[in-house]
């Protein structure tokens, strides 16, 4: 590393302990690249969802396409009955997950954060051994098809995945530190039941921690694809998340490339274009890339919080 | 009653007495929790059980549930299919390949976030480090999938990006998924440009937080950027740094099965150097229905990841009595 900055000499102790403009420099260099480097692809994949087929016949996938075009777009809009189906069922889960999830792991965690509560010995044990040993996939699989009947379910993407032991340890560490006593004192000794004072008292002054992990939830169930690869069938296409669109194209279309003689060109005709599936994937992104910023600040308090020793 | 549960923790004799019964508070509370605790036997707990596929020989029997397959109609057959994973040639490959990707990622995913969060405290302009930070945290948001197809926009034979360059400059195009020979390299870059951006935040977030009256100290007994990088920010970056590490010497037996199944497309040309145990795990399962060895190399998986999870912990305690996890 270079920056064995020679003190140089100005006013303040801030400005005074500063790397020399030539470190400065370099460093703000090298982050611009790697900031590039993370934001070229989404745009060169943008690029792409919007370039004409005829384009990318002729030059490949390319950052300057010769021709533009909205087709992929339009197309997309006209296969609502798949596409749009899917969008919505992927906003579907999202929102049912987050909801569910934001439940089970509040309400756990404020019962962990309560000093006097007698199972919380018990609970903390229960929520640690997850950590340490997992029955396995097939154990999880065979469970979750045989038993509880998940197969091509929504439920098979919206319930496993609703709360782990991290989050109910991030709720449980922002209930202790954050959440005065003596609020929960007050509701008590005004009668009020353990229901009613986690619900009118201690939520309302805990909102950075549900927007928390409402966030990381709402991340997860967007991009969660395994569970729809292990638990839906092909011929249920109606509980398609979009993620899981993208995945079985792709296996369509190694299926035909491997079997092509069995495939008449208009069959390989109907598969979705390039530039479609592209725009699928900016379906996907944009929604992201849009909000994420704004809620950077959530996650990084988040991570912080739960990197806090249990 | 409920109220005396908590009324009386000025002493410490009285809360003993008290916390032996179960109170009002305590009913209340456990049946606010039901529900999770209910999600966590269901989910955790329940599937547990499954371990016993390693020992069994699993068989459908036609016209029986499920659980009378497993525990009554499938023979027990002791340590059998661990001894068929052992005799089988694929099976140190692939162990081979789990633990090499993870301990270069775990290198590499340690000393460049740190290093990198480190030089971006140090710019001068905080609205650049800002809009740099926010740039390198997008890949952490996206799914593995979405980035499978922005590694086949680069990496398509016919279309892609860096074949059209080839080209261009007169290059061989590469079949990059066919040929095995680049990927452990590109495996290493394209799960390094998803996760650095996510571990330098996390550090970034310690490195802001160390009280700024040390490194004011510091300056004034003339220390240069160096040595306060090495006797403030590196110690105090010690405690989250043994945690980042304790917990994926935890996971150096499970990959991201998305990183090595997804992005390589499931090309069987690159298995020798993609398939790791995740991968041979689902695979099992899911292509070959074979339950028995699925599940078998699961709970090696787990068993071993337990038990490096807990050598970790007592090294870095051993070494640095303050850091660990437990």
């Amino acid at each position: 590393m270079s920056n064995k900055a020679v003190m140089r000499e100005s006013s303040g102790l801030g400005r005074f302990n500063r790397i020399r403009p030539v470190t400065n420099f370099f460093f703000s260099a090298l982050f611009v690249l790697l900031a590039l480097m993370t934001l070229l692809p989404v745009v060169f994949v943008f690029v792409i969802s919007i370039s004409s087929e005829a384009s990318i016949a002729a030059n490949g996938y390319s950052f300057f396409p010769s021709e533009l075009s909205s087709a992929a777009y339009e197309y997309l809009w006209k296969s609502k009955d798949y596409i749009g189906r899917s969008f919505l069922n992927s906003v579907g889960i999202t929102i049912v997950g987050t909801l569910l999830g934001l439940i089970l792991t509040s309400t756990l965690g404020y019962c962990l954060s309560r000093p006097n509560y007698r199972l919380r010995g018990l609970y903390t044990g229960m929520l640690l051994v997850p950590m340490l040993f997992s029955g396995g996939l097939v154990a999880t699989y065979m469970v979750n098809t045989q038993i509880y009947g998940f197969k091509n379910t929504y439920m098979s993407m919206v319930l496993p995945g609703a709360c782990s032991t991290f989050y109910v340890i991030v709720m449980r560490t922002f209930f202790q530190t954050t959440v005065p006593d003596s609020i929960i004192e007050s509701g008590k000794i005004d009668g009020a039941s353990q229901l009613r004072i986690f619900t009118q008292l201690v939520l309302p002054i805990s909102l950075p921690v549900i927007a928390t992990i409402g966030l990381f939830l709402t991340f997860n169930y967007w991009n969660a694809w395994y569970s729809a690869m292990l638990y839906l069938d092909s011929n249920h296409r109606e509980l398609y998340p979009l993620q899981y669109v993208l995945i079985s194209i792709e296996k369509n279309i190694s299926f035909m490339a491997k079997n092509e003689e069995f495939f008449r060109e208009e069959s390989m005709q109907n598969l979705p274009s390039e530039t479609m599936r592209m725009a699928i994937v900016m379906v996907v992104v944009i929604p992201i890339a849009c909000s994420y910023p704004f809620f950077q600040r959530y996650f990084v308090g988040g991570l912080t919080i739960g990197a806090v020793k249990g | 009653m409920g109220r005396q549960g908590n009324s009386g923790s000025k002493n410490g004799l009285a809360v003993k007495k008290k916390r032996r019964r179960f109170t009002l508070d305590d009913l209340e509370l456990t049946l606010l929790s039901f529900p999770t605790v209910v999600w966590f036997i269901a989910f955790c707990y329940v599937p547990l059980f499954g371990i016993i596929f390693a020992f069994k020989n699993y068989k459908v029997k036609a016209g029986k549930g499920f659980l009378y397959s497993l525990f009554v109609h499938s023979k027990w057959v002791g340590f059998k299919n661990f001894e068929f994973l052992f005799r089988s040639p694929d099976l140190a490959n692939i162990f081979r390949n789990t633990l090499a990707y993870n301990i270069v990622f775990i290198c590499i995913g340690i000393t460049l976030p740190v290093a990198l969060a480190i030089m971006i405290t140090q710019l001068h302009s905080r609205k650049l480090a800002k809009a740099c930070q926010t740039a390198v945290f997008l890949p952490h948001f996206l799914s593995w999938i979405v980035v499978s197809y922005f590694v086949f926009a680069f990496l398509s034979t016919d279309k892609g990006l860096v074949n059209s360059l080839l080209r261009r400059f007169g290059m061989e195009p590469v079949l990059w998924y066919q040929d095995k020979r680049p990927w452990p390299a590109l495996l290493v870059f394209i799960n390094t440009w998803k996760t650095f951006g996510y571990s330098m935040v996390v550090y970034m977030a310690t490195i802001t937080g160390i009280d700024q009256s040390l490194y004011e100290s510091a300056v004034i007994d003339g220390a240069t950027k160096w040595q306060q990088t090495k006797g403030i920010t590196l110690p105090m970056l010690r405690p989250i740094i043994s945690i980042m590490f304790i917990m994926n010497v935890g996971h150096i037996f499970s990959t991201d099965f998305g990183l090595f199944f997804q992005v390589t497309r499931d090309s069987n040309s690159l298995i020798d150097v993609t398939q790791t145990l995740d991968v041979y795990v689902y695979k099992a399962l899911m292509q070959n229905n074979n339950y028995n060895y699925s599940s078998a190399v699961s709970l090696l998986q787990s068993g071993l990841g337990c038990i490096f999870l807990i050598a970790a912990n007592f090294i870095v305690k051993r070494i640095d009595p303050e850091s660990g996890l437990f």
